[in-house]
C-alpha cells in the first residue's frame, strides 16, 4: 500500500446496460489533500463516487480507497470512510444528540468516547444549546455543517462530499469550507463534488469530468495558466463545452 | 453488536416521537377488539317478534311464553291481522314474524299436524337463517313438551349442540380473524413504511455508505415493530380472555408460538413492500390496500371460504392471514395439540422462508 495515496482509481468504469457511465476513470488522491471534484450535472461524477464508497460495483477496474480494494474489501472501506449526501443526511425527526449517537454506534464508537466527542464537537459549532433540540428545527446552514461534522465524527481517512454546499447562502458556505479546511488540517482528505467554481479554487487539486471521462487534472492555478484563462468558471466552461451529453 | 443496537434505539427514537402513529399502532386493536365485541355482533340476541296467533289456546300460549323466556327473543307485538305482517319488517324493529294457523290446538291434538309459519327478513339472510335456526329449537322443545302433554310417544327429537362455542358468540370467530388482521396489518405497514422513509429521505444512502450490513438494518427495522406486534398480541389476548370472554381452550405457548412465526412473515412481507415502492405514500396504498382487503376478504375473516366459489377458495390459499385465522381458531378455540395445525404452521413458515429470501436478494441487488 502506498502511504502517499489514500485513493487509486484505475479503468474504473461503471455501465448501465449499453450506456457507459464512467468511462475508464484513472486518479490518485494524496493524503490529506482537499480533491475538487467537478463536473456537469450528468457527467458520471455521482456514480464515480458511490464505487468508490463501495454504494456501487464497477463493470470493470480497479480501485483502492484507504489502502483497501473497493471489490473485495467494501466492508472495510466502508469503516475508514465519511459519507455526506447531496440529500440531507440526518434525522430530522431526531434530537441533535440522538443523531451524533447513532453515528458514533453504527461506526461503533464507546458511550463514553461519544458522550466526549458530542460535547467537544457541539462547543466547536457553538451548537451546545441545541443538543435537544430536533434537527428538524434547525436552519439550513446548521444541518449541513452539522451533517459535515457527523460525517467525520468517526475519524475516517477520506471523506466524501456530494455537494454539501447546495442552497446555502455564502456566508456558510465560507464557513463550510472552513470546517473542511480544519478537517484536512487533521489528516483527513477530503473529496468534494461541487457546482461552485469558487469552491473548486478553495481545492488543493480539482479534476474536471466530461461525458464519464476525466478531461483535466492539476491544481486550479495550473488549470487556469494551462487553459490561460483568468478563472477555475472559465476553464470548467470550455471543457464543458465539449460535452455531447446533456444534462439531467 | 454495537451498531445494530445503536440502530434498533434509533428506530425506538422514531416511533416513540411520532405520538400519533403511536397512539394509532397500539389502539388501534383495542377499538377493533372492542367494535366487533360488541357493536358488531352476529348473533341472536333480543330480537323482537311479532305473533299473530288467531288462535289463542293453551299450545300457542306456551310456544310464546317460551320464545319470551329465551334469551334470545322479545315479543314485542301481538298482530290482529296477517296485512301488519309487511309492515313490521319495514318499520324495521321486527326480525321475526311467528303465524299460527287457526285452530292450533285443535289441529295438533287431532291430526297431529298444527302448522305454524316463521318469517324472517331475507334482506340479511345470514341473520335470518339465525334466527330461524334458533325459533326452530325452542319449537322442537315446545313441541316435545305439548306431546308429553297429549301423551303422544315415539318421536325423534334432534338435540342440537354446538361444540367449542356453545353460546354461539361471534367473538369465538372474530377474535381469532383480528388478530391476523391486526398484526397483518402494523407489521407489515410499518416495517414498509419505515424502511422507504429511509429511502426517501436519503438517509438510506448514508447508512449503505456506513459499516452497517444490509441484514442489520433489516433486522434493526424489524425489531420494534417485532416488540410492539407483540405487545399488540397481548393486549388482544387480554382483551379476549377478560372482556369478551373468549376463553384460550389450547395451549398458550403453542399459540403464542404460531403468533410470532406470522409476525415474523408479515414483517417479511413488509420488507418485500419497502424494496418494490419508493415512496410512503406507496407503501401505504399498497399494504392498505393490498393487505387489508385480501385479509377482511378472503381469510375467513367476515365470509367463509367453504362457501366461497372454487376460484376464491384457490386465491385464498395464498392470503397468509386465513391459514395464521385457522390454526389460532383450531388452538385458541377447540385446544387442539400441535399436529392438528401443523398444516397450517407448515404452509406459514414455507411462506415466511420464502418472503425473506426473495426480499433479501431484492434487497442486496439495490445495493450493487
Amino acid at each position: 500500500m502506498n502511504q502517499e495515496w489514500v485513493i487509486e482509481a484505475e479503468g474504473l468504469t461503471k455501465c448501465f446496460g449499453a450506456f457507459v457511465a464512467v468511462d475508464h476513470l484513472s486518479f490518485q488522491v494524496k493524503r490529506g489533500e482537499i480533491f475538487g471534484f467537478l463536473g456537469a450535472n450528468g457527467a458520471g461524477k455521482t456514480t464515480a463516487m458511490r464505487m468508490l464508497c463501495g454504494l456501487s460495483r464497477p463493470t470493470s477496474g480497479k480501485g483502492t480507497v484507504a489502502g483497501f480494494d473497493i471489490y473485495r474489501q467494501a466492508e472495510e472501506v466502508k469503516k475508514h470512510i465519511g459519507y455526506m449526501s447531496q440529500k440531507f443526511s440526518l434525522y430530522e425527526d431526531l434530537k441533535v444528540w440522538e443523531n451524533l449517537r447513532l453515528f458514533g454506534g453504527i461506526y461503533g464508537l464507546k458511550d463514553r468516547e461519544i458522550a466526549a466527542k458530542t460535547t467537544q464537537m457541539l462547543q466547536e459549532l457553538n451548537l451546545e444549546g441545541e443538543r435537544d433540540a430536533l434537527v428538524r428545527s434547525l436552519p439550513l446552514g446548521w444541518k449541513q455543517k452539522l451533517a459535515f461534522s457527523v460525517s467525520i465524527f468517526h475519524k475516517p481517512q477520506v471523506v466524501f462530499l456530494d455537494e454539501p454546499t447546495g442552497g446555502v447562502d455564502p456566508i456558510t458556505r465560507r464557513q463550510f469550507w472552513e470546517m473542511i479546511y480544519r478537517a484536512a488540517d487533521q489528516g483527513i482528505t477530503i473529496f468534494v463534488t461541487t457546482h461552485y467554481m469558487d469552491e473548486a479554487e478553495y481545492c488543493d487539486r480539482v479534476s474536471i469530468m466530461v461525458d464519464g471521462r476525466i478531461k483535466a487534472l492539476d491544481s486550479p492555478k495550473n488549470l487556469r495558466n494551462q487553459f490561460q484563462v483568468p478563472t477555475m468558471d472559465d476553464v470548467f466552461q470550455r471543457l464543458a463545452r465539449e460535452a455531447k451529453r446533456k444534462g439531467d | 453488536m454495537r451498531p445494530f443496537f445503536s440502530f434498533v434505539q434509533k428506530e425506538f427514537f422514531h416511533i416513540f416521537r411520532d405520538k400519533r402513529t403511536m397512539l394509532i399502532l397500539l389502539g388501534m386493536p383495542i377499538i377493533q377488539m372492542l367494535l366487533f365485541g360488541f357493536a358488531i355482533s352476529t348473533e341472536v340476541k333480543n330480537t323482537k317478534v311479532a305473533v299473530f296467533d288467531p288462535s289463542k289456546d293453551a299450545s300457542t300460549r306456551l310456544i310464546k311464553e317460551r320464545l319470551q323466556a329465551s334469551n334470545y327473543f322479545d315479543l314485542a307485538e301481538e298482530l290482529t291481522d296477517p296485512g301488519q305482517i309487511n309492515d313490521v319488517f319495514k318499520d324495521g324493529n321486527i326480525g321475526l314474524v311467528v303465524v299460527f294457523s287457526e285452530g292450533f290446538a285443535s289441529d295438533l291434538r287431532h291430526t297431529g299436524d298444527a302448522s305454524i309459519q316463521l318469517i324472517t327478513d331475507g334482506t340479511d339472510p345470514n341473520q335470518a337463517s339465525l334466527i330461524t335456526a334458533y325459533a326452530t329449537g325452542i319449537l322442537t322443545a315446545c313441541q316435545q313438551e305439548l306431546a308429553g302433554m297429549a301423551e303422544v310417544s315415539g318421536r325423534i327429537v334432534p338435540e342440537l349442540k354446538m361444540l367449542y362455542n356453545p353460546q354461539g358468540e361471534s367473538a369465538y370467530n372474530f377474535v381469532p380473524g383480528v388478530m391476523g388482521m391486526i398484526l397483518m396489518l402494523i407489521c407489515a405497514m410499518m416495517t414498509s413504511i419505515a424502511i422507504v422513509r429511509e429511502k426517501e429521505t436519503g438517509t438510506m444512502e448514508i447508512l449503505l455508505a456506513s459499516p452497517m450490513r444490509p441484514i442489520q438494518i433489516i433486522l434493526a427495522k424489524m425489531a420494534p415493530y417485532f416488540v410492539l406486534s407483540a405487545v399488540n398480541l397481548a393486549t388482544i389476548l387480554l382483551l379476549s380472555a377478560f372482556v369478551l370472554h373468549v376463553p384460550i381452550v389450547g395451549n398458550l405457548g403453542l399459540l403464542v408460538a404460531v403468533s410470532l412465526l406470522f409476525i415474523f412473515l408479515a414483517l417479511s412481507l413488509g420488507l418485500l413492500i419497502s424494496n418494490v415502492v419508493n415512496s410512503q405514500m406507496a407503501a401505504m396504498l399498497v399494504s392498505g390496500m393490498g393487505l387489508m382487503m385480501p385479509v377482511m376478504l378472503l381469510s375467513g375473516l367476515i365470509f367463509p371460504i367453504e362457501s366461497m366459489p372454487e376460484i376464491l377458495q384457490w386465491i385464498s390459499a395464498i392470503v397468509p392471514a386465513r391459514w395464521f385465522i385457522a390454526a389460532v381458531r383450531k388452538i385458541m378455540i377447540q385446544g387442539v395439540e400441535f399436529h392438528a395445525v401443523a398444516k397450517e404452521v407448515g404452509i406459514l413458515a414455507l411462506m415466511t422462508g420464502l418472503l425473506i429470501a426473495v426480499s433479501l436478494k431484492n434487497f442486496k441487488t439495490r445495493l450493487s
